[in-house]
Parts: C-alpha cells; sequence; structure tokens
C-alpha cells in the first residue's frame, strides 16, 4: 500500500540530470568543457517564470532539498521543513530550483566524476572552485531551464555567499536575496577549523594525494574526523550539554572498575562522523572547505563592502541565530551594516536558538513565522 | 467597550495624530531611521504617503515579523546598545516616538540622533500633566493612565520627564528646538494646552537640529 504524505510535504520527488557542453571559465584560470549538474525542483514554473527561486546549498549538502525519493525513504530532504506547500518556501507559489554544486560528490560533476582527458577519476585535478565558479554554472543552469529572473536566491552559511554572489554580479537576475547564517568572509577561527578537518583528511594514509579513487582506497577515517571537528562547530556548547551532559553510554566511574568510560558526546560524534564518510567525497569536503576559506565579497571591490553591496538591486533578508559561533549574529550584522550603507532594501533578525550554526535548517517557530512572511511579501509580487 | 479596547483605541488615536504631525515635518523622498519601530505604521505610511526610504529598528520579535508583512526594512537591534554601527549624518532624519522614556541613557540617544540624522523627531509623553501630578499630590501614587498604563514596577518607561525637563536637556546638549507640537486628547486640554503645554499636554512632538 503506497504510503502517503504529509499534506505540507511535496511528496515523492526526481533528481535529474542536465548536462552543459559549453566550456565553463573558472576564477582559477582553468576550465571545464562540459559538466553535469544534478537538480530536483518542486512546484511549477508558472507562464512568465517569473517564480522561481533558488535555493543554494551549505557545505555538504546537495539537490535534495525537499520531499522523499522513496516511500521508504526514513528522512525527507535537507530543508524539507522550510520547502513545501504553505510552507515558508511555499511550492504553491513558487517553482522552488535546488542543485548540487559543481565539485560535489551527489552526481553533479566533481573530483569522483571521469576526466574525459585521462578517463580516470578527477581526484586531486578537479579544478578548484570558488563560490564565483558555482554562481556562474548557477547562471547557466537559469538560461536553461528559461529563468531570467528569479523571485529569490536563498542560501544559508555557504549558501548565502552564493546568493549574494548572485545579488553582486548578477544584478538584474533576482529579486530577493536571502542570507540566513552567513557571512561576507570567514574569520581565521573558522578557517581554522577548516584546515584541521582537512589535516585530518591528509593524514589518513588512505588519502594517497587525493589520488586515493585511482588507488582504490578511501580516507574514510579522516574524513570522519573531520566530520566530527565541523559538527562540534555547528552546534552551541549549551546545544551539546543540554543534549548529552556528561551522560554516559558505556562503562562506570565506581571505584574498582577498569572498564572505559565512554560519554554519549563521544559516542554520538563517532556515528556522525561515520554516517557522513560513508556517503561524502574526502576531495569534495575538501573543495568545498577551501571555497569557504577563499570567498571574500568585497576583495574584487576594493575591499569595501558597501561598495561591493552598492552593485545590488534586489531586497535583502538576513537572519541570523543567537548560539551560532560559527557564523556568529555580528558577521550578520556586518552584512547587514553595510547594506543599509549602500542604501539597499534589507530587513534583518537574530533568531534565540540553542542550536548554534545549524539552527538554520531546525524548524523554530520564530525563524518560520517571518521567513514565512517575508516569501509572502515575495509571492505578493508575481 | 471593555478598558483595554478603550486603551488600545486612546493609543491608536494619539499615535494616529503624532504620525500626521511627524508625516507633515518630512520631506518627501529622504532617508529615515526609525528608533523603536514597533509594528511599522510609520514608516508605512511614509512611504506609501511620501516616498520615503526608512528603516525602522526595533528588538520586540512579533513587531519585527509585523513589519516584515508590511514589506518593510526593519533591523534587529536593540537602541540601548547605541547607533555606532550608523555612520555620521547617515539620514536625513531620525524618528523616535513613545520610546524615549525607555531608553537607559535618553540623554546619549539624543546626542547619537542628532549624529546618524542631520535632523530628529522625539515625541515623548508629559509627566508634567496635571492628572500625573494629582496622582503623586493628592493620592500618593505613581501615576497610571490609558496612556501609560504600567505600575511603577513593571513599566518599560523609566526615565520620565516633563516637556519643561526636556527643554532644559536641550539646551544643555546644545540641541535646537526646530519646532515643538503639543497633543492633548481631551476637549478641554486641547484648549488649555496652548496656554499651559506643560500642564495640559498629553504628548509633545519635537522637531531638532543639532544647535549651531
Amino acid at each position: 500500500m503506497p504510503k502517503t504524505f504529509a499534506k505540507d510535504s511535496v511528496g515523492l520527488v526526481e533528481p535529474q540530470t542536465l548536462h552543459f557542453d559549453q566550456p565553463l571559465a573558472l576564477a582559477c584560470g582553468r576550465s571545464l568543457d562540459a559538466y553535469d549538474l544534478v537538480i530536483e525542483t518542486y512546484g511549477n514554473l508558472n507562464a512568465d517564470g517569473s517564480n522561481a527561486v533558488l535555493i543554494c546549498h551549505a557545505l555538504s549538502s546537495h539537490h535534495h532539498a525537499a520531499g522523499y525519493h522513496s516511500e521508504d525513504d526514513r528522512k525527507p530532504g535537507w530543508w524539507d521543513a522550510y520547502i513545501g506547500p504553505g510552507k515558508p518556501i511555499d511550492t504553491n507559489q513558487f517553482f522552488v530550483v535546488s542543485l548540487n554544486n559543481l565539485g560535489g560528490c551527489h552526481g553533479s560533476t566533481g573530483p569522483g566524476s571521469i576526466n574525459p582527458a585521462t578517463a580516470k577519476p578527477w581526484g586531486k585535478d578537479f579544478p578548484k572552485l570558488r563560490v564565483r565558479d558555482w554562481v556562474n554554472s548557477q547562471v547557466r543552469l537559469a538560461d536553461r531551464l528559461g529563468i531570467n529572473q528569479w523571485a529569490a536566491i536563498i542560501g544559508g552559511s555557504l549558501g548565502g555567499m552564493q546568493a549574494m554572489r548572485w545579488a553582486l554580479e548578477y544584478p538584474q537576475r533576482l529579486r530577493h536575496c536571502v542570507v540566513i547564517a552567513s557571512a561576507m568572509k570567514l574569520t581565521a577561527q573558522n578557517i581554522a577549523f577548516n584546515e584541521t578537518a582537512r589535516q585530518a583528511i591528509y593524514a589518513d594514509p588512505g588519502f594517497h594525494d587525493g589520488d586515493y579513487l585511482a588507488a582504490d582506497t578511501y580516507p574514510k577515517d579522516g574524513l570522519s574526523v573531520a566530520r566530527m571537528i565541523g559538527h562540534i562547530t555547528y552546534l552551541s556548547d549549551d546545544g551539546m550539554g543540554q543534549k548529552f551532559g556528561r551522560d554516559i553510554r558505556a562503562g562506570s566511574f565506581e571505584r574498582g572498575m577498569d572498564e572505559p568510560v565512554e560519554f554519549q558526546i563521544e559516542s554520538y560524534l563517532r556515528h556522525q562522523g561515520s554516517v557522513f564518510s560513508g556517503s561524502f567525497d574526502a576531495n569534495t569536503y575538501i573543495l568545498m572547505t577551501k571555497a569557504l576559506d577563499y570567498f571574500d565579497l568585497a576583495r574584487e571591490y576594493d575591499n569595501d563592502a558597501v561598495k561591493a553591496f552598492s552593485h545590488a538591486q534586489c531586497k535583502f533578508l538576513v537572519v541570523s541565530f543567537t548560539t551560532d559561533w560559527r557564523f556568529a549574529p555580528e558577521r550578520s550584522r556586518e552584512i547587514v551594516d553595510a547594506l543599509i550603507g549602500a542604501n539597499k532594501a534589507v530587513s534583518y533578525a537574530e533568531i534565540e536558538s540553542e542550536y548554534g550554526h545549524d539552527a538554520f535548517l531546525k524548524p523554530i517557530d520564530r525563524y518560520y513565522r517571518l521567513f514565512t512572511e517575508y516569501m509572502k511579501g515575495v509571492s505578493a509580487q508575481l | 467597550m471593555n478598558s483595554s479596547m478603550a486603551r488600545n483605541s486612546l493609543l491608536t488615536t494619539q499615535l494616529r495624530t503624532d504620525l500626521d504631525v511627524i508625516q507633515a515635518w518630512i520631506a518627501s523622498g529622504s532617508r529615515v531611521l526609525d528608533l523603536g519601530c514597533g509594528d511599522g505604521t510609520l514608516l508605512q505610511s511614509l512611504r506609501d504617503n511620501k516616498q520615503v526610504n526608512g528603516y525602522g529598528l526595533e528588538i520586540d520579535a512579533s513587531q519585527i515579523t509585523a513589519c516584515i508583512s508590511k514589506g518593510l526594512n526593519v533591523i534587529d537591534q536593540n537602541l540601548d546598545q547605541g547607533l555606532a554601527n550608523f555612520s555620521d549624518h547617515s539620514f536625513d532624519t531620525v524618528v523616535m516616538t513613545q520610546a524615549l522614556q525607555t531608553m537607559h541613557a535618553p540623554d546619549q540617544v539624543l546626542q547619537e540622533m542628532l549624529r546618524v540624522g542631520e535632523e530628529c523627531i522625539v515625541t515623548f509623553p508629559n509627566f508634567g500633566h496635571w492628572k500625573a501630578r494629582w496622582h503623586l499630590a493628592v493620592n500618593g501614587r505613581m501615576p497610571v493612565s490609558d496612556l501609560l498604563p504600567y505600575q511603577w514596577y513593571d513599566t518599560p518607561n523609566i526615565h520620565f520627564c516633563t516637556f519643561n525637563d526636556f527643554e532644559v536637556l536641550c539646551r544643555e546638549l546644545n540641541i535646537h528646538i526646530i519646532r515643538r507640537q503639543v497633543v492633548a486628547e481631551t476637549a478641554v486640554g486641547r484648549l488649555l494646552k496652548d496656554v499651559r503645554p506643560n500642564l495640559f499636554g498629553d504628548t509633545a512632538i519635537y522637531h531638532l537640529r543639532k544647535g549651531s
């Protein structure tokens, strides 16, 4: 008997692969002669193509943002809480496009794909992509789908960086830019976490300088540790304390007991690391964290954020979360200040949450209502 | 009509009066910063009637959402933490309606408003109103009214002043009063507010700029 999905779910969805054969010039000076992008879409594009919304994904994410791939899926897409009929990104109103970025490991061309020049996996030779390369590939995607101007481009974290880059480089092509838990550039501490994660991968003997596929090995342990480091920084101290405290999973501190003690948090992190490293590509992880590190919104605008944003023509919604220390509210306020300085339309909310950086994915009442109201304004203009 | 409805209707009338006056004082197409913008009623009216490019600052979650519903620019920012993120003279007019008395340092807020804006407009309730004086003098109790419905221990209004107090502060801070409009709610009040504003005015609306 077919399982029924919730009324506000997009239900069963199917990814599609689009092939592009026009060379894409990259910021690093190289180019990709041809590439695939895997996408999912939810809702219907209206007659004048004005109701399209682009979802830009964060570090370790992909195209499967909402709905289910099969009736047996235990979990829906990564942003299902916010995408669906009647949800903030309302699929009754919008045609939602979500993609796996270039360099990814969920079907779009990336380090795990075959390099046509060598007939072997790209591995470490895959071009080092920057946020603007993703945006340029997304422009080609928009052209392919017949979308001249997005009603909104929405992204959290690294996705917010893509949304902002769109607003500066292709100002005519979006009406709204929603930037959630993001930053104009990473702080030294933030880069430090990324580098520590990468070093964990490099140190794994299975890494083979990035050519592990050719060597038929895989740096699973290194990638697990990388994910564990990342995961710690996505949660807040309070949130972790509330969820795990010092709870013990195995062993005892009783005198005379020699058995090793394992805290719940240890087991949880190892589980997260293990699940992640079983389904994610190490080179993609390196590529995505490097793109995060390299991003600097105003670098090519004389390091002047106000000057950078003066090129934007869309309206902005900026959202941050109180306990997010990886992309702290201060970073969002810098975005807002620069936008006000550039005389751009912007609203900003700092949402109370215990979930740290992960909050942008979670259903949080205030965030939900605010996002809903903002998107209603977007659809009212259609 | 119950008392809370009466109060709301009185507050609405009050806001309406303030708003009409403020709107008349703000030039079309100017750049306005509204401190403590509430649900955005003023900004919406300025946008729709005066093509004002405005931003509101607010800390209340539901008020922020209300502003967003109206399509206004609203920034989640606590005024008590200052306006350091706004550059000098970056707005034509900085407005603060019925919030000065809730600030921790009203004198500093006023100076900040006149650093960020060329001019500012401030409205606040008059603690020198005869009813307030009557409350304190005759009842020996802190005034509670329809406009200021709080008890002394739960009121957000922590720095009350009279019109006279405010004007003394303006002199001390070298703030020039461009104009003042006193608002009274009752017919008798309206009759007497121009004779003895500090005694009969409910609210004052001040238009200010830095003294030379």
